[in-house]
């Protein structure tokens, strides 16, 4: 069964914030909506301060508290790990946004747009649909799910694979089905050691961070 | 265990004072019916508490009804009562209402049903702050006999708000309002301390605040004034009076902590990491 799941590699994210745009350029969000985000997170004091560069949104859980919450079923999870919500039925109460400890989920009440007047490519995609609902990162699931119907490999072919990934210039984001022994996710995790955000709140994040090599 | 690292918490901001204010005006509402049933008012009496409550809960239902971003798809809340606490309040509110206005019709045995409703209705509210996994203060699962107890003790205090008007309340109400306050109080300070160390700070200082205010206002005032009345002190209308100001005292009390709750103490836990990277080991 394909699980898809992303990898963050905190050895390699240099927090440019390349994927935070190009998800915003892929999905159209307005300003002030980043559906991937990178904090810049410092720790320890001088002398002893570390850095680290940290992606975060939607982590498409394996249990994802969102979805129990929801009084419309608007959000759903797919059998391949992903996790939607359907726009036609949210309405907008944000109780998945106080229910996610990821913080993934916005609510826009109205149109935004980066001038005030949308420019043409704003006005061209801006969706109404999208308006004072629930929104976050899809993993590119139109995009995952377009490639797989050519016959594509996603997280191998970047036309399958999410847009933040695919922008990524350190390699340190991966896409890939956790469950398939093959798959370049599959390895990472394999080779490294890594964790999952907030793990004993027992959600199952579809979403892991690598930090050091396997032991021994 | 694992050091984790993070940026600080920060207040949500999803849900504002309006939705607050359904559990205040829900709270408080639910409350009024389960002691107004409970405890035997009738007639005319029971008439007016349980017409005021309904009011009350439907005045929440409001409030949170302009919160929501689609206010003209709101009959889609009810799709989800597999797993939803929300779609489950709503459902108790939907029932409530007509056993409800049964009851105040003296329809024989709805008055039971409505209080059986009312206290379904204030326990959903209570599952939806715990199934807000994503806020500490919520989540804790001492949250629900909290909610729960503190919407009838606010219920009872408005009780006797009302009671001059409706000729009273009696020596065992009285003590049973006293009862309630305590259990809430007690409830308070259990909740308050498992919270110890998993909230931020300052949703602990806004809960320390709310505290305050619920065991000098809204626990200590209302009992002198029950134990002035008890002691035979004051009686009559002077009774009557001292009983409301209590009343009054302890459902404020128990309604800013809800408040405060939901828009002062609703942290969220920030962004934590379980390791820090090892650069350089690939």
């Amino acid at each position: 069964m394909t699980r898809w799941a992303m990898v963050a590699d905190l050895r390699r994210c240099v927090g440019c914030q390349t994927c935070t745009a190009a998800c915003r350029h892929a999905n159209a969000t307005p300003p002030g909506v980043q559906w991937r985000r990178v904090l810049d997170m410092e720790f320890g004091e001088y002398p002893d301060v570390h850095r680290a560069f940290v992606p975060v949104g939607c982590q498409h859980c394996d249990d994802p508290p969102c979805m129990d919450v929801c009084p419309t079923t608007a959000t759903k999870k797919r059998s391949d790990g992903i996790v939607t919500i359907d726009y036609d039925l949210c309405i907008g109460c944000a109780y998945c946004a106080v229910a996610c400890p990821y913080q993934a989920r916005y609510k826009t009440q109205k149109a935004l747009f980066a001038y005030g007047e949308p420019i043409a490519s704003e006005a061209k995609r801006h969706d109404d649909a999208r308006l004072a609902v629930a929104t976050k990162c899809t993993f590119c699931v139109d995009r995952v799910d377009a490639g797989i119907e050519k016959g594509l490999q996603p997280g191998v072919d970047p036309e399958a694979t999410p847009a933040c990934v695919n922008s990524c210039l350190a390699n340190a984001l991966t896409f890939g089905d956790r469950d398939d022994p093959h798959s370049n996710v599959f390895r990472l995790l394999a080779e490294n050691q890594h964790f999952r955000m907030h793990e004993e709140l027992g959600t199952g994040p579809g979403f892991y961070y690598v930090w050091d090599k396997a032991a021994g | 265990m694992n050091p984790a690292y993070g940026p600080n918490p920060w207040q949500q901001t999803s849900w504002d004072a309006r939705a607050a204010c359904n559990f205040v005006f829900g709270g408080v509402g639910a409350g009024l019916i389960v002691f107004a049933v409970l405890f035997g008012a009738g007639g005319l009496a029971l008439k007016g508490l349980v017409l005021a409550g309904l009011a009350l809960v439907g005045l929440g239902l409001f409030c949170v009804w302009t919160e929501i971003g689609r206010p003209l798809r709101a009959l889609h809340v009810f799709i989800n009562p597999r797993s939803s606490w929300m779609t489950r309040e709503a459902l108790s509110a939907t029932l409530l209402f007509p056993a409800g206005l049964a009851a105040a019709a003296a329809v024989p045995g709805f008055a039971w049903v409505a209080a059986g409703l009312a206290l379904a209705f204030v326990y959903c509210q209570g599952r939806m702050l715990q199934a807000a996994k994503g806020i500490p203060a919520w989540r804790e699962p001492l949250v629900v006999p909290l909610i729960v107890v503190t919407a009838v003790a606010e219920g009872g205090g408005v009780f006797f708000v009302a009671a001059p008007l409706g000729g009273g309340g009696t020596p065992p109400l009285d003590a049973l309002l006293g009862a309630m306050l305590l259990l809430r109080v007690l409830l308070w300070f259990a909740y308050r301390r498992r919270l110890a160390g998993t909230v931020a700070p300052p949703a602990r200082v806004a809960l320390d605040a709310a505290g305050r205010l619920l065991q000098l206002a809204g626990t200590l005032a209302p009992l002198v004034l029950i134990a002035l009345v008890a002691s035979g002190a004051a009686s009559g209308a002077a009774a009557a009076a001292l009983m409301a100001i209590a009343g009054l005292a302890a459902a404020l009390g128990g309604a800013y902590v809800k408040y405060a709750l939901v828009t002062r103490a609703g942290f969220n836990q920030g962004f934590m990491l379980a390791r820090l990277p090892v650069r350089g080991s690939r």
